[in-house]
Order: structure tokens, then sequence, then C-alpha cells
């Protein structure tokens, strides 16, 4: 599920030597259930570091869409108690004075200076404007939460729509590509509304990131235009669900590609298999004039096939070459190739073909990349 | 068939405010949008009245910042309604800031400063409310958002971060604000509007638009309000969308179904 593996690769983290993991979710106003998302991935990786399970220790959680008294209530609704929180939680707070405003009127004394901070551990920002401060604010917050000194935090920034209001998106995707490449970042994720920016600045996003969450709607709605009741239903429906798709990039360069549906519920979201996920799947298969996959009687008589130096085994199993080479084999090194050994036997007078198959039947195309693990 | 001056009318079911408490949902924002042929500028008049009308919230205060209409406007269109502005200007309970006549400063950092005092004053007075006994809510009404950004030099950045904060304030002491935006200004704009942030940003969404028929003498137009409900951190409650047809009488407005008029 697409869900799941997004929560897994932010638990495991960043491989020594990489980038860490970066999530980017996008949403629009036709299925505004980007937060929801958000709320999710942030519960699930709260849970995954209050139990040890993830290579971060603590998140720095950048707030500017909604309060930090906001998610230490959703956090503390997911079983975690504010003792807990204080652990490994820190919260930058650009929600409630973004721009100083505030301060500077209870500094000349036109309002109170009464602080909205309860027990949330929230860092105040006075100037969004300011990333390179963000920056250091988010650095300074991630080293109180890390217990040792080759330890790593997560980010989450609830907004890099509001970031774009108050900076340029070349200073927003240098923020997160610092991030992205501090040795102390375990993996970042942020939400942005795709509507609200040009193309450039969502493809820049787009770009930084390891994985791309999209919410889309579930229905295609006429856009608002000529509201009615026939379209009443729709709009309503997308309020309430959604598909959600995320594109993962490997490190070798290759994009794999997920789908399922989302539902919203009264505790957070709920993710399901999307109905035309089967379709989907077929539809990735471009469409040529010839067939690229085996029918199933053609896979039948594939298996039933003896390879050439196989049916010469005289009834001995098969065997799979496993890279250890036996003494007797080191003699004959000059007449070897990389998948047969030739093995003259001297007593018989005859020619042998002794060969020992290197790996087990593959489909061709299979998805999976025997090199994918190679640290090239 | 259902006026504004019965118990509880459409609008109010589908803004959820209960008659009880003469309107209710602090803590929230809300965004009525309207066109050149259905103005939405009733929805703006009907609120004023409920906040300001119900029993049992004597010490209840709407702060209006008009952009758009001297005071003797709103005081007349509201007389009509049975609701008289000028003797709740006095008992302090209608807080009205002339934006109009205003000296707007050049520049951006001018507008910005000019910004910072208004909301200001829009702290102070919503801080002294909340301290009353009795207090419930506040609302801080915007008459209207583009004429806002007419005023401050076209910065749109700068009327969302003010309403940021004030959204913030709402937050923090209950208070409601609405706002009032015009779809068409913005249609003609290339970049995203600023107007889908505002969308964003609102928990409830009026659109006062046309009939898709075009027009008709008994029905000015239809309102769609989409509810998008209260979402706190330990849950949310679900987004409803609701339509129906409005017409704008002398002194009241009536809402129907379509098709439900006898």
């Amino acid at each position: 599920m697409a869900a799941e593996a997004i929560s897994r690769a932010l638990r495991d983290g960043a491989l020594e030597g990489e980038h860490a993991p970066a999530l980017t979710i996008k949403d629009s106003i036709h299925a505004p259930l980007g937060a929801f998302v958000f709320d999710h991935i942030l519960a699930q990786l709260s849970s995954n570091i209050s139990s040890s399970k993830s290579q971060a220790q603590g998140i720095v959680l950048v707030a500017f869409a909604r309060s930090p008294q906001f998610y230490a209530e959703l956090l503390k609704s997911k079983a975690n108690d504010a003792a807990s929180l204080k652990k490994w939680l820190r919260i930058v707070d650009c929600y409630t004075d973004p721009l100083g405003w505030k301060s500077q009127l209870a500094e000349s004394g036109i309002v109170s200076n009464r602080s909205t901070q309860n027990a949330t551990t929230a860092s105040l920002c006075k100037n969004a404007r300011d990333l390179d401060m963000l920056f250091s604010s988010i650095v300074e917050l991630g080293k109180e939460v890390i217990r040792e000194t080759k330890g790593r935090f997560a980010v989450a920034i609830d907004s890099v729509s509001e970031i774009l209001r108050h900076a340029s998106i070349s200073s927003a995707a240098s923020l997160l590509s610092n991030l992205r490449s501090h040795d102390q970042v375990a993996c970042l994720f942020w939400l942005f509304h795709s509507d609200l920016h040009e193309m450039k600045a969502s493809s820049a996003l787009e770009y930084i990131s390891s994985m791309v969450a999209c919410v889309e709607p579930i229905s295609n709605t006429t856009n608002g235009k000529g509201m009615n009741s026939e379209n009443l239903p729709l709009i309503e429906q997308n309020l309430g669900r959604g598909k959600f798709s995320v594109r993962f990039k490997r490190r070798n360069g290759r994009i794999r590609l997920m789908s399922e549906e989302l539902h919203t519920e009264q505790m957070g979201i709920n993710f399901v298999p999307a109905f035309e996920d089967y379709v989907t799947s077929q539809s990735l298969v471009p469409k040529v004039q010839f067939s690229l996959q085996l029918s199933e009687k053609e896979r039948n008589d594939r298996a039933k096939v003896v390879l050439p130096f196989e049916h010469q085994g005289d009834g001995k199993p098969i065997q799979i070459y496993d890279g250890r080479r036996s003494v007797s084999e080191s003699k004959t090194e000059n007449k070897e190739t990389n998948a047969e050994k030739m093995h003259v036997n001297e007593d018989s007078g005859r020619g042998e073909i002794i060969y020992i198959r290197d790996s087990d039947d593959e489909m061709p195309d299979s998805d999976e990349d025997p090199d994918d693990d190679l640290d090239i | 068939m259902m006026s504004s001056n019965s118990a509880n009318n459409l609008l109010d079911e589908a803004l959820g405010f209960n008659d009880e408490c003469g309107g209710g949902g602090g803590g929230l924002l809300l965004l009525i949008e309207d066109r050149v042929e259905t103005s939405g500028a009733f929805i703006l008049h009907h609120l004023i009245k409920r906040r300001l009308s119900s029993p049992n919230r004597p010490n209840d205060v709407v702060v209006f910042l008009s952009f758009a209409h001297p005071f003797s406007h709103y005081d007349r269109i509201l007389r009509k309604m049975g609701c008289n502005l000028g003797v709740q200007k006095e008992n302090k309970r209608f807080v009205y800031y002339d934006m109009l006549n205003l000296n707007y400063p050049d520049g951006e950092k001018g507008a910005e400063d000019l910004l910072l005092s208004v909301y200001g004053k829009i702290q102070k007075t919503v801080e002294l409310c909340s301290s009353r006994e009795g207090y419930k809510n506040s609302t801080i009404m915007i008459d209207d958002i583009s004429l806002m950004e007419v005023a401050l030099c076209g910065s749109s950045n700068l009327v969302l971060d003010f309403l940021h904060y004030c959204y913030s304030l709402a937050t923090q002491f209950d208070c409601l604000v609405i706002i009032l935006n015009h779809e068409d200004v913005y249609s003609t704009v290339d970049v995203p509007s600023p107007l889908l942030q505002m969308e964003y940003l609102a928990n409830i969404v009026i659109k006062a638009e046309p009939l898709a028929t075009g027009l008709a003498t008994d029905v000015h137009g239809q309102l769609t309000v989409l509810n998008k409900g209260i979402c706190q951190g330990s849950g949310c409650s679900k987004s409803k969308i609701r339509n129906f047809h409005f017409r704008v009488k002398e002194n009241c407005v009536e809402y129907f179904y379509p098709g439900s008029r006898t």
C-alpha cells in the first residue's frame, strides 16, 4: 500500500552518504485533503519515534498553517502523553506571530503580551521571511531531541505554500535542499497546495523530493462553474474521498508508481486499494501491435522448458551456481565463461559439459532490478 | 420558504449556527464570495443582525472594518431589518472602523505599518471584550477584501498576512471572522488567485452566484454554502455542502430550495 510504503521509507531514514528521503504531499482546492495526509504521516512517524523503531530520534515540526496546540492535541489523541512529547517533539511556531506584529504591539504597550503557548514545546518564530534563521532554528531544535552524537531527527513542514508567500521559490528550495543534505536529518516531509503556485515552483519542489504523494479528486466536476444540484454530490464526495497517487524515485533513477484511495473519517483518514488499481497497472503497458506480456499458456509452457545443458544431468538435481569454486574447478579456469564450465574427463575420452545455472528463472522486465542493492 | 426574520432559515442551518446562541462558531473564518450580478452584501447584513440581536449574548461585539461604504449606509439598511446600529455603536457593541477616509501611505512598508496599527486596535478591542463577564464570542467583519487590497497598494500578500493574524486571534479568543470578496475581480489574472488562498484558509465558504438559467424576477440567485466543519487535533467533523436559492426583498431575504416556491 502506498501510504505504508511512505511511512516505511520515512521510518528507515537516510543511508550513510545519501540525502535524507524527502516527501512532497500536494493537493488542490478540489481535493483539499492534503492536511489529513500530513497529519496521518506525522502520527505514523511519531509512533515509530516514540517506540524507537525509526532512525529519527525526534521530530522538528514547522507549523505555519495550524497552531502548535493543534498538533499537540493531535499527537496526544494518538496515545502520546505530554511528557513523552517533550522528549522527542519540537515545534517551530510560525503560526502565532510570523511577522512579529504581536511582539511589536506588545512592546509598545498597545496589547497585552499574553502567551498562547501552553504545554507545547514550541519555539516562536517572529520572522518567517528569514529562511536562514528558520534553518538555524530547525537544526538547533533538532539537536535537542537526538540522544547521541550521530543521531538524526525528522523535519515536517505543514505548509511550504506559506513559506512561498514570504520567500522566493529559490530560497525555499534552498532551505529544503539544505535540510535534506544535513547529516543529522533522517527524513523530511512537507505539504503544499499545487494550485496556489506556478508550475515551475511545483516542479522545483518535486525535483527535490524522493517521494511525491498527490491527492486528486475522486470525481471530476465542472470546477464549480454552473453550480447546480447535480454537481453537489460529486463536490461533497471530493471533500471526503480522494485518489492518492505516490511516485517513488529510486536511487538508480527508476520510478515506482502506487495508488490507492483515501477516505476521511472522524479520527483521521483511511487508505483503501483503488477500485481501478488493476486497470491503472494495465494502462502502464504501452499500447503496441505486438504482445509484451505472456499469456497463461505461454507461462506454463515456459516453465516446462528444460535448458539445453541441464537435460544431460542424468537425474541429478539442477544446481544454481552460488559463487563458490571447488579446488578442481580452479584448474580449468582458462576455459571458463561466466555461466558455463567445461570439464574434460581424461578417463572417458569424450567431452562432457557440466552446466550450473547462475540464477533462478526470472521473468523478463520484472519490476525488481537485481542491481538495485549495488552501492555504485 | 423561510425568511431571514424567522428563527432559523436555510442560511443559518447551512452555517451550523444554533438559534439559541444567536450565531455560534468561534475560532472560524467565513468567506463570502459574490459577483457583479449577485451581490453578497445581504449576507453580511444578515450576520451583523444575528450577532447583535441575540439576547443570550449581551456582551458580544462586532468589529467592522469598512473599505466599501460609510457607516450611514449600514445604519440605514440595518434599521429596515429592525436593528439600530447607532445605539449598538454607542454601547460599544458595534465597533466601526472607517477605512475609507484613512490616509494611506505610499509603498508596501508604509502599508504594512498601517495594517499593523489597525490589527493592534482590533486585538485590543477583542482582548477587552473577552475580559468582560458573560463574554461568548466576538465577530470581526471586513467589507470588502478586494478594496482592502487596493488600499494596500495592491498587495494581496499583506491582505493574506492580515487575515492570518485575524484567524489566529479568532482561534485564541473564540472569534468569528467574516470577510466579503468578489470572485470576478480576480478572474482575468494569470497568476494563481489570492482568492484561492482565502478558500483554503476559510472554514465556511458562501458563494452567491446567478442561476445557471440566467436572470429571473422571482429568484435573484443561488447560494452555495460549503461548511468544512471543525477540525481539532482530536478529530474532525464531516464537510457539508448546501445549495439553495434566494430572493432579496425590501426588509428581508427569502431562502428556498429550487422548485419549492409556490
